[in-house]
């Protein structure tokens, strides 16, 4: 259940509690997020959507400890990230974490095979135990033909489904999808989301995503706004007053 | 874990037009510091391979070489029975020498240079017995002829056997020259000891220095013990090869010092093209970089990684500078020898260890060009990189 009330059970995989994020530009602090409370349960699909500059992509890097908030808490699977050191939390991301960005970000020097086993090398697996995980990260996006393929050789579209593998093949705890169809054309738009809706219905993923688009947050489980740095509820799956089912 | 190498190596390789700035800055450097310490190398080597360990050089006591020493006749007789030294059919291996300068007119330019005249018992071969006669024949003597070293006969002018050259108040034929395995004496031009002195009217009983060769190497404390103590000799003994190596010393050293402070400053303009090219590179890749640090790698993997790529450059730059200098290796150069004023061929010197050297003195100039770009990738502020385009 996604709630934003703050008033979630305590055992919900993603736990947010009086987020605010505050930036100072000049002599001026601008906040972008107030008071922010969301409890996500594994499994959901939880869209975020918003106007431009209303902290969006802050929430989604705070959420995956790219930046911190200036107050309030973040809790993961019962560790409390906002506490943790710069090195914990790059630690903390490589295991927990799996990000999907608007403009793909593959290494445009590595193969489709490379990309993806990227995340492997920050584990324990054997070569042979990489291997498997990326052919089979490849197969679930329908690319495992094109491992050998350097980014420049794909279209956008099989660009984000490598950036796809990438973010699933270390089996992380949940994916922050940044405008994952941002870049691409209608058809491949929905390739995209029709990957990502089944990442989360047959795998079981948990995804917070960000997107502009209205067709695309249709996707999601429940679609949440930000604005003026509140969050606010308008899920299509019957919204209650603290949350949906 | 680190990032993969295979990420600096082909990023090295998509970015090739930036890099060859600092490519090129490293192995010009690196070019630079092999030669002139071949140079330093070569002329030591020149100047060592002269003296042998079998050989001892007697001086005046204090001189600091042949040209201000001397030897009265005297005294080289008493030298002939020290103990220690090798005897011959024809008596103790001992050669009186005296060492002059003679202008002579360059093959390149046509202009004089200081050749070293030295004037030699007739037994000297028996006692440098690793100079052979590859032309010609020994002078006779009592006669005015001369032997010339290969390296004097291929730089002056009229120094080929059967030609006749003039030497202070006489003529003297060419009659062979000789392979001294280009040690210091291929430069030089050698005659009867007593007839090159009247030549140049000094007196025949003074010689500059006597080298004898030794019973065995581990004669010289034998030989040295008795002249030193003898009340009769003023005179120092050394093991030759050690005066000639001694004699390399000042060169070696102007040498070193002079091509040490090319080479400084032009490391420092090779970091600063180093420093360009991976601040430049962690400009252009920014987005990369934060992708990598969000996926999970950390600030050290990032500074390993892009000072293996700053090292990997200077590696290729560093190897190229070898590769460019070796042709250098062996090619014969002259120059003046400090210590007897006159003209000594030699030939670069360019050894395994040198390379070693210069590969170490780029890789050297990469991390301090590359380590300061490196701390810079690992602290992009990731989010915000990530949305770089």
């Amino acid at each position: 259940m996604i709630r934003v009330d703050g008033s979630g059970k305590s055992n919900a995989l993603i736990q947010v509690r009086g987020l605010d994020k505050t930036y100072r530009r000049g002599g001026e602090e601008i906040q972008v997020l107030q008071r922010l409370n969301l409890d996500v349960d594994k499994g959901d699909f939880v869209g975020f959507m918003g106007p431009s500059g209303s902290g969006k992509t802050t929430l989604l890097n705070l959420l995956g400890g790219l930046d911190v908030p200036t107050h309030g808490s973040i809790t993961v699977a019962s560790d409390e990230i906002t506490n943790m050191s710069s090195n914990k939390l790059t630690q903390w991301r490589a295991r927990h974490v799996g990000f999907i960005f608007q403009m793909y970000n593959l290494i445009p020097v590595l193969t489709a095979f490379q990309n993806v086993e990227l995340p492997l090398l920050l584990t324990k697996l054997s070569k042979s135990e990489r291997r498997k995980h990326v052919e089979t990260a490849l197969s679930v996006v329908g690319l495992a033909e094109r491992m050998n393929h350097y980014p420049r050789q794909l279209s956008g579209g099989q660009e984000q489904r490598v950036a796809i593998a990438r973010a699933i093949v270390a089996d992380p705890t949940f994916l922050l999808c940044d405008e994952p169809t941002g870049d691409l054309d209608r058809k491949s738009a929905d390739e995209i989301m029709e990957l990502i809706h089944r990442l989360v219905k047959e795998y079981g993923k948990t995804v917070l995503m960000v997107t502009h688009d209205p067709v695309v947050a249709k996707r999601a489980d429940l679609t949440l706004h930000l604005e003026k740095g509140l969050l606010v509820e308008s899920g299509q799956l019957g919204v209650t007053a603290g949350g949906v089912a | 874990m680190t990032i993969p190498i295979v990420y600096n190596i082909r990023s090295v390789a998509a970015r090739w037009t930036s890099t060859i700035v600092a490519v090129a800055g490293i192995a010009g450097t690196v070019g630079v510091f092999i030669a002139m310490l071949s140079l330093a190398r070569g002329f030591r080597a020149t100047l060592v391979s002269s003296g042998s360990a079998d050989n001892a050089l007697i001086t005046r006591a204090g001189a600091t070489s042949e040209m201000t020493s001397g030897v009265a006749i005297d005294s080289v007789k008493i030298i002939q029975d020290a103990p220690g030294i090798a005897r011959g059919p024809a008596g103790p291996l001992v050669t009186s020498e005296a060492v002059l300068m003679a202008p002579i007119p360059l093959l390149s330019t046509g202009t004089d240079a200081n050749v070293e005249l030295r004037g030699v018992s007739p037994n000297v071969l028996a006692i440098r017995s690793n100079i052979k006669i590859k032309e010609g024949r020994m002078f006779q003597p009592g006669l005015s002829e001369v032997i010339v070293g290969k390296n004097a006969s291929v730089t002056y002018s009229g120094l080929t056997v059967g030609n006749t050259i003039a030497l202070g108040s006489g003529r003297w034929q060419v009659v062979g020259i000789f392979d001294a395995g280009g040690s210091a004496f291929d430069s030089e031009v050698w005659g009867d000891a007593h007839l090159l002195n009247g030549a140049y009217k000094r007196p025949d009983t003074l010689s500059q220095s006597v080298t004898v060769h030794l019973a065995s190497p581990a004669a010289l404390q034998q030989l040295k013990d008795s002249l030193t103590s003898d009340p009769r000799l003023n005179v120092d003994v050394t093991r030759e090869i050690d005066y000639y190596s001694k004699q390399s010393t000042r060169m070696t050293t102007l040498i070193t010092t002079l091509g040490g402070f090319v080479a400084a400053i032009m490391a420092i303009g090779a970091v600063f093209g180093a420093l360009n090219t991976m601040y430049s590179a962690v400009a252009e890749r920014g987005r990369e970089i934060a992708t990598m640090r969000a996926l999970g790698f950390g600030a050290a993997a990032v500074i390993i990684s892009f000072s293996i790529e700053a090292l990997l450059i200077s590696f290729v730059g560093g190897g190229i500078g070898c590769l460019a200098v070796l042709p250098l290796n062996g090619l014969t150069t002259s120059t003046m020898n400090f210590q007897t004023f006159s003209n000594l061929a030699f030939a670069f010197k360019i050894t395994p260890e040198l390379l070693v050297k210069g590969i170490v003195f780029a890789l050297t100039m990469g991390l301090i060009g590359g380590l300061l770009p490196a701390i810079r990738a690992a602290r992009l502020p990731v989010a915000t990189a990530l949305r770089e385009l």
